[in-house]
């Protein structure tokens, strides 16, 4: 297997669909969106903040043309952050007062 | 890095003994990189928590203190960060295909976006010395003592809540800072040795690892922006 060579245009073109979602991301932080339902405008801007981060490591970081064990690496990786932050605040909704305001 | 002792006699010399053939060398230095940055998706990620978790404890008082980051600053760095990530994989790019001045030309805009990052961080870590926004006692004789009446806090939301959201800023914005200051002094080296005709198509995979510390960075702001910047603005208040 030899190493693929990602062409310009698909760079530019991931490059452009990052511009465009940080300029939605800019313009949603202004609109009220938690008449929806609360934390609507986290929720979004996260969203679009990993579909940003999946497109860089996708193309410009190349893992769609890696190996398997690549993919293995990058998927471990998100795993066990899922697992500090899921047993974190599981934790943490599980105490009095654990993560709401304070009085 | 396996090559890093090899003398530059061209491609063929740059295969170390203990691997097969380029192809298998290339795919370790890439598989090494990706488990550093697993490592690095670890430690940023307990500070994303930290953030998650008193955010949750203090909303108020961290949608009063978002607000007042300097919002055109932040967004014009994203965009900076997001240019440097397309030159930097051009710089790839031009190293796979051999184009020697292309790529040192990348590089060096690389470099030099990475720069303009860093002058605006500099720009707004000054804003906040000016402002008394350093957190704790972080600078003799500058504690944190913020100008209330800037922040409209909401009654219960306390000075310390705020101050906690500026010991989260200054910890992830710093820390990114950090890996940024690391990779340009990466880039400068890449640009010498670039420069000297040293990565061809056979070998270039220095070149392809630093872009993928490069991009990383890039991926923690692009999380950072969103959830310090522009947590609470559509709460209409701040300005």
């Amino acid at each position: 297997m030899s190493e693929h060579i990602v062409s310009k245009k698909v760079y530019f073109v991931i490059f452009g669909a990052l511009m465009v979602g940080t300029a939605l991301t800019v313009l949603a932080a202004f609109q009220d969106l938690d008449h929806f339902f609360a934390g609507a405008n986290t929720v979004l801007a996260l969203t679009i903040a990993v579909i940003k981060a999946t497109l860089v490591v996708l193309y410009f970081m190349h893992v769609r043309y890696s190996s398997r064990l690549t993919w293995v690496i990058v998927a471990a990786g998100i795993f066990w952050l899922a697992i500090m932050f899921v047993l974190t605040i599981s934790d943490y909704l599980t105490r009095p007062n654990g993560l709401t305001p304070p009085g | 890095m396996a090559v890093s002792h090899v003398e530059s006699h061209g491609a063929e010399s740059a295969l170390a003994h203990h691997f097969d053939n380029m192809e298998q060398q290339r795919e370790a230095g890439s598989i090494g990189m990706w488990v550093f940055l697993v490592q690095e998706i670890m430690f940023f990620g307990a500070l994303f928590l930290a953030y998650a978790i008193f955010r949750a404890k203090y909303p108020a008082a961290f949608a009063a203190a978002s607000n007042h980051l300097d919002i055109k600053l932040g967004a014009v760095n994203t965009v900076v960060l997001i240019v440097s990530s397309l030159t930097m994989a051009l710089a790839v790019y031009y190293a796979q295909t051999g184009v020697r001045r292309l790529q040192v030309l990348f590089l060096t805009i690389t470099l030099l976006l990475g720069l303009t990052f860093l002058g605006i961080k500099a720009v707004e870590y000054q804003e906040k010395y000016v402002d008394n926004l350093i957190p704790g006692s972080l600078i003799p004789g500058h504690p944190f003592n913020p100008n209330l009446e800037e922040f409209r806090l909401p009654p219960e939301a306390s000075v310390k809540n705020v101050e906690m959201f500026y010991w989260i800023y200054f910890a992830m914005t710093g820390l990114h800072a950090l890996h940024m200051i690391i990779g340009v002094a990466i880039l400068a080296y890449l640009i010498w040795k670039a420069w000297r005709g040293r990565y061809t198509p056979e070998y270039h995979a220095p070149v392809e690892i630093s872009g993928l510390y490069w991009h990383f960075v890039d991926i923690v702001w692009i999380f950072l922006f969103p959830l310090l910047y522009l947590l609470g603005r559509h709460f209409g208040g701040g300005h």
